[in-house]
């Protein structure tokens, strides 16, 4: 299972509900605002990094790039993909839910 | 236009339905609310779940006349009349659940008694196992 998170940590719950109802193992990809978790060295970059033992986590590059986030930053063990990869990973996992 | 038959047998899929927000603030509810009407044409599995702030849409006593918006809470009872047919009919392979969260509630300080819904109360690890076995789910 694929869950996708397109809120910020710092507006909604989005990302705090994901992690409460995720099982592990699935995967997690943050896409539009949802890139900013993803940023090392935040007030919310201990979410991530904590989920980082139960679940694959990806961040949509094109989606860091627009808002000048640089990739250098990212939580270590977070992986960047572009929108093929996006496409990879639904197929992948089959099933999507998406954290609004 | 040629006779067709819609042919829908055969064919069962575990649908669950993500209610996340608040009602009437935004329109995610009652869009959400009017995807699982549609989808009850179909007769298929269905998992109608609520969590976060969706649990305030089956809070009793909804009453909308200051604010000028039609009050869709009523429409919920259709939804448990649909889970009611396909508990009640032997014939009809179909499962209907009505979920909250059990952790979204209590944050809320809400109990069973407040939901106009019999719904079913699940911890977030038992919920998780139901958005896992599920074959779509729709957001809101």
């Amino acid at each position: 299972m694929l869950h996708t998170v397109n809120k910020s940590p710092f507006d909604r719950n989005s990302l705090d509900s994901c992690l409460r109802l995720a099982k592990k193992g699935s995967a997690i990809l943050l896409i539009e605002d949802g890139v900013i978790a993803a940023m090392s060295g935040t007030a919310e970059s201990s979410k991530l990094e904590g989920a980082l033992a139960d679940h694959s986590v990806f961040v949509l590059g094109p989606d860091l790039q627009a808002r000048g986030l640089d990739a250098s930053k990212l939580i270590e063990g977070i992986s960047v993909v572009d929108y093929g990869g996006f496409v990879d990973l639904t197929v992948e996992h089959g099933t999507v839910q998406s954290w609004l | 236009m040629a006779d067709t038959e819609l042919e829908i047998e055969g064919v069962m899929k575990t649908f669950t339905f993500m209610n996340r927000k608040a009602p009437y603030g935004t329109i995610y509810a009652l869009e959400v609310l009017e995807t699982v009407l549609i989808t009850a044409a179909f007769e298929q599995h269905a998992n109608i779940v609520f969590v976060d702030d969706g649990v305030y849409q089956i809070k009793k006593g909804h009453d909308t006349g200051a604010i000028n918006m039609k009050n869709f809470s009523p429409t919920f009872g259709i939804v448990e009349m649909e889970k009611e047919d396909a508990d009640e009919d032997e014939d009809m392979d179909m499962v209907w659940r009505i979920i909250v969260e059990k952790e979204s509630m209590e944050a809320r300080g809400l109990t069973k008694d407040d939901f106009k819904l019999d719904v079913e109360i699940l911890t977030s690890a038992e919920l998780a196992d139901v958005l896992d076995a599920s074959d779509c789910i729709i957001s809101g």
